[in-house]
């Protein structure tokens, strides 16, 4: 750790002649009357993006983001001001406008720094650089080929590769010291199929706090992961070329395993962020302790997963990430915090402080949240059901977290008729109220899996990526928005 | 927050300068042609809750974007640094991306003979010169009147109030260099009611280029408090087929949907359903879908696109024929067409409509769903097949009878575009896309 706060140090505070050591005199300026809490995030982020499509790479992006945030916090009022410029001057305009939301009030106090312990999840290299621009261009081509090689009806192939190579220093008024340097790289391949008049697309991809060399090993069919990911991309697409009209109503719906996993996102994650449950504005709020799924869940939210996409050594506000359950067996044991509400709730912080940059405030997220396993095996949950839908692969969800309303869209889906995985159906929207959903999981599977890495989870406006996951598991009764009968 | 000059119209002289910089440095790096933004912007955003202050951001943004080409190769880079160094970096950093892409034919700049020559001021720049005091002032009176609406008003999710200023400069090595200043200030409030076991969540907001023209803060206060108030006691309706009319809030989005699916970059990906549909007639006839770029203050209007060519007024959609799709000059080549001037998309929509407000349209609708919250992203746009989570209000002899929720509405695009029975005079104005009310004749609703 310290050999990286050093590196890290050096790499955002030296160019504008700035030390660790200066940094606890800022934070004092900062905790100044009536401010009871501070803190600054240095962040200096590159990106780049390959795209490949018609055949050819068309397009590549760079991007160099760097600044600072300083945030004040008086109470439950927070000041807040960022610069891209990280120097003295720039530092104390940004420390004057956040903290203004002062009132008067006691002094505070800036505690001795103390860095955590972390356990290093991810490299530090950066992930950009470990194929030469020749070799990531010659990728997206290669896949390319083999994924037109595959089908006829291939219409249309879409291919893109993108790397952050992202590098954090906090320090508080608390005494929370830590950097971190982390790595997240993406890989997607999209797929236009037409037959008989009929048009379909089907896409998939995967990555995770890695570098690029992960796309070009063997997945566990013995195959390239990234021409993995294409061919699963075309089976998806040519199901839903057979696909027929989603049903419309009620009916009993078993989720696949892994990245269907969005269903707890949306249904009970959202819901367990501490900010809602500080505010009173959640389904959840006031009920821990109280039964709000079925014993058959447990659910955690765990940042500390090697080279997950939604995992962190340390959060953005220099919190050491855990794994926390949110449900165990079905009753509700906790949230996720970020300081702020942990503080108002009188609770520990849990490594859920996470922003999308320097320039957005700290909130309570999500890192990777996932259903443990059960006890039934997947076929036996499919053979009980007699009439349903069979969710394989999802698109988005969204939830409404004060009435616990939540849907999540289909994108491989099939009928289920007596017992037995038919045919394939339409993508369709799904309803339901959270806490009511889950208490109507009546089968959980012993299939735990993780999703491939590519979520991206939007709040307030903030987009940060995050992992999903559960077993193949049965909903009794759930709202099927499709056309048909 | 740097030490840098206010941001506004006096700072457009020097992001040209820079642009023209940026061109400069990418010319001696051996670009054969280029095209450069500079952007800066300021803001204050306030939220309170509950009577307190919750939060008070301040926003100062800048940074750079360039695209150049090498031969048909393109690439691109952007930073939010500034200085020599960051343009010569960012530069290089462009030209090695450009000198591994492909050679592409359609790649390039636009022809110089069609960059903007006129740039009529729009007046899209008006200060807010509100301190952080006053903005958290309005804000509060703003979630007051959202308390005193209704007592069941028992709680607060935020009321935020912003004013943000930008002006940002385009340029590019045909010697095209355009700019300008514009403001964006809104206020919105979130509230939450209890009652009939439940608590249910609603909002409203108004969003304008000159502060003085936000709605009172006290009317969005009660709009919001109602909105939420009049969702309680929401319940499924039993799945069913039948007409659903879309708040103008909610058609803004059909309409979009439908400009995405015109969308070049949408059609020569073979990613659209209306591909090839140009001259099909789609809506009845009495419906046209008009760009208007030029308006006054208007939040969409722009006079130059993303490539420098001169926005103009015009058609997609006239007697409910598709007459033109959106092109950029990239997307145009693709489909062996003409650039519309739509490089980053349309600039004010405009749908036509009738002089039937709301409650008309509910009772020439009868008995049906009145859908007011959309849910979810179920949209394939390759088919254009439709299905999402919605809540709203069940509709009998055209008065409305309960709130509802858990529903979802589906259908295919193309249906639901021919089927429009009409649209409201009751105009949505706080967006981009001007649209009243849109009654739909069928559609999937499923439920209990």
């Amino acid at each position: 750790m310290n050999d990286i706060l050093g590196r890290v140090g050096g790499h955002l505070l030296s160019p504008g002649n700035l030390t660790i050591e200066q940094l606890p005199a800022i934070l004092g300026e900062l905790v100044g009357p009536g401010i009871d809490a501070a803190d600054l995030y240095f962040q200096s982020q590159v990106s780049e993006s390959w795209v490949l499509e018609d055949g050819i790479v068309k397009e590549g992006s760079f991007n160099l983001d760097q600044g600072v945030g300083v945030r004040a916090q008086s109470g439950e009022k927070t000041g807040f001001a960022y610069s891209n410029a990280i120097h003295a001057e720039a530092l104390g305009q940004a420390a004057r406008a956040a903290r203004s939301i002062a009132r008067a009030g006691q002094q505070g106090k800036v505690q001795a720094f103390a860095s955590p312990v972390v356990t290093a999840l991810y490299a530090q290299d950066n992930p950009l650089e470990v194929l030469e621009r020749a070799e990531k261009v010659e990728l997206l081509k290669r896949i390319d080929r083999a994924t037109r090689a595959l089908d006829p009806r291939i219409k249309q192939v879409t291919v893109s590769l993108a790397g952050v190579w992202d590098q954090v220093l906090v320090a508080a008024s608390d005494g929370s010291l830590g950097a971190d340097i982390r790595p997240l790289v993406r890989f997607n391949v999209g797929v236009i199929v037409e037959h008989n008049g009929r048009r379909e697309r089907g896409g998939h991809g995967g990555g995770g706090r890695t570098d690029y060399r992960y796309f070009l090993e063997r997945d566990g069919n013995g195959e390239e992961r990234a021409m993995g990911y294409a061919r699963e991309a075309l089976r998806q697409a040519l199901v839903n070329l057979e696909a027929m009209p989603a049903p419309a109503g009620t009916l009993p719906v078993v989720m696949g395993a892994g990245w269907s996993g969005v269903l707890l996102h949306e249904a009970v994650g959202h819901g367990l962020e501490g900010d809602f449950n500080r505010k009173g504005s959640s389904a959840y709020s006031g009920r821990i302790g109280q039964q709000v799924a079925s014993s058959l869940c447990t659910i955690v939210d765990d940042g500390t997963l090697a080279g997950r996409r939604g995992s962190l050594s340390l959060d953005d506000e220099g919190t050491p990430t855990q794994c926390t359950t949110l449900i165990e067996n079905g009753v509700l044991k906790g949230y996720m915090q970020d300081k702020l509400n942990a503080r108002l709730m009188g609770v520990a912080p849990t490594g859920n402080g996470r922003r999308e940059s320097y320039s957005h405030l700290p909130m309570p997220r999500m890192t990777n949240t996932y259903m443990l396993a059960g006890e039934s095996d997947p076929e036996e949950i499919i053979r009980s059901v007699k009439k349903g839908i069979y969710c394989a692969n999802l698109g988005g969800g969204q939830v409404d977290i004060t009435s616990g309303k939540f849907v999540f869209s289909t994108s491989e889906a099939y009928l289920i008729e007596d017992g037995r995985i038919t045919a394939p159906v339409k993508g369709a929207t799904l309803i339901g109220n959270g806490p009511e959903a889950m208490s109507k999981v009546s089968m959980v599977g012993n299939d735990l899996a993780l999703d491939s890495g590519v979520g991206t989870c939007g709040k307030d406006g903030q987009s940060v990526p995050v992992g999903v996951g559960q077993p193949t598991l049965k909903i009794d009764a759930i709202t099927v928005g499709g056309t048909g009968a | 927050m740097s030490s840098a000059q206010a941001v506004g119209p006096q700072a457009l002289p020097d992001l040209q300068t820079q642009v023209e910089q940026i061109i400069a440095e990418a010319r001696r790096q051996g670009a054969s042609a280029c095209e450069v933004a500079v952007s800066m912007e300021q803001g204050l955003s306030t939220t309170v809750r509950q009577g307190e202050v919750e939060t008070v951001e301040f926003n100062r943004d800048q940074g750079f974007g360039i695209t150049l080409y090498v031969g048909q190769r393109k690439g691109s880079a952007s930073t939010s640094a500034s200085g020599d160094e960051a343009i010569r970096e960012t530069v290089a950093a462009a030209l090695a991306i450009a000198k591994h892409a492909s050679e592409d034919d359609c790649a390039g700049l636009a022809d110089a003979a069609l960059m903007a020559r006129d740039m009529p001021d729009m007046d899209l720049f008006h200060p807010w010169a509100i301190s952080p005091e006053q903005a958290v002032e309005r804000a509060l009176a703003c979630e007051a009147a959202a308390f005193a609406t209704d007592t069941r008003i028992s709680n607060a999710d935020g009321t935020s109030l912003s004013t943000h200023q930008g002006c940002r400069v385009y340029g590019n090595s045909h010697g095209f260099i355009g700019g300008y200043a514009s403001t964006r200030h809104s206020l919105s409030c979130v509230m939450i009611a209890e009652g009939e076991g439940q608590m249910q969540r609603d909002y409203w907001y108004d969003v304008s280029r000159q502060g003085e023209l936000l709605a009172d803060p006290a009317r969005i206060g009660r709009l919001a408090a109602e909105r939420s108030v009049a969702r309680l006691g929401a319940r499924p309706v039993p799945t069913c087929e039948v007409p659903v009319l879309f708040a103008p809030e909610l058609a803004t989005g059909l309409f979009g949907h439908f400009l995405a699916a015109i969308s070049g970059g949408n059609l020569y990906r073979h990613s659209s359903f209306l591909e090839g549909a140009l001259g099909q007639r789609l809506f009845p006839e009495w419906l046209s879908l008009d760009e208007r770029p030029h308006i006054p203050r208007a939040m969409g209007s722009a006079t130059f696109d993303g490539d420098g060519l001169a926005t103009y007024a015009k058609p997609f959609v006239d007697g409910g024929e598709l007459v033109s799709y959106i092109l950029g000059t990239y997307s145009g080549r693709k489909l062996g067409l003409p650039s519309t001037a739509n490089s980053g998309g349309v600039h004010n929509l405009f749908v036509s409509h009738g002089d039937e407000d709301q409650q008309a349209l509910l009772r020439r609708m009868g008995r049906g769903l009145l859908v007011t919250e959309l849910m979810g992203q179920g949209l394939n746009l390759v088919t254009g097949d439709y299905s999402r989570g919605a809540a709203g209000f069940w509709v009998e002899n055209g008065e409305i009878q309960f709130p509802v929720q858990e529903v979802t509405i589906a259908g295919n695009l193309r249906d639901m575009f021919r089927q429009i029975v009409a649209v409201g005079s009751d105009l949505e104005l706080r967006g981009n896309i001007r649209t009243g009310s849109v009654l739909i004749e069928r559609m999937t609703v499923a439920g209990s």
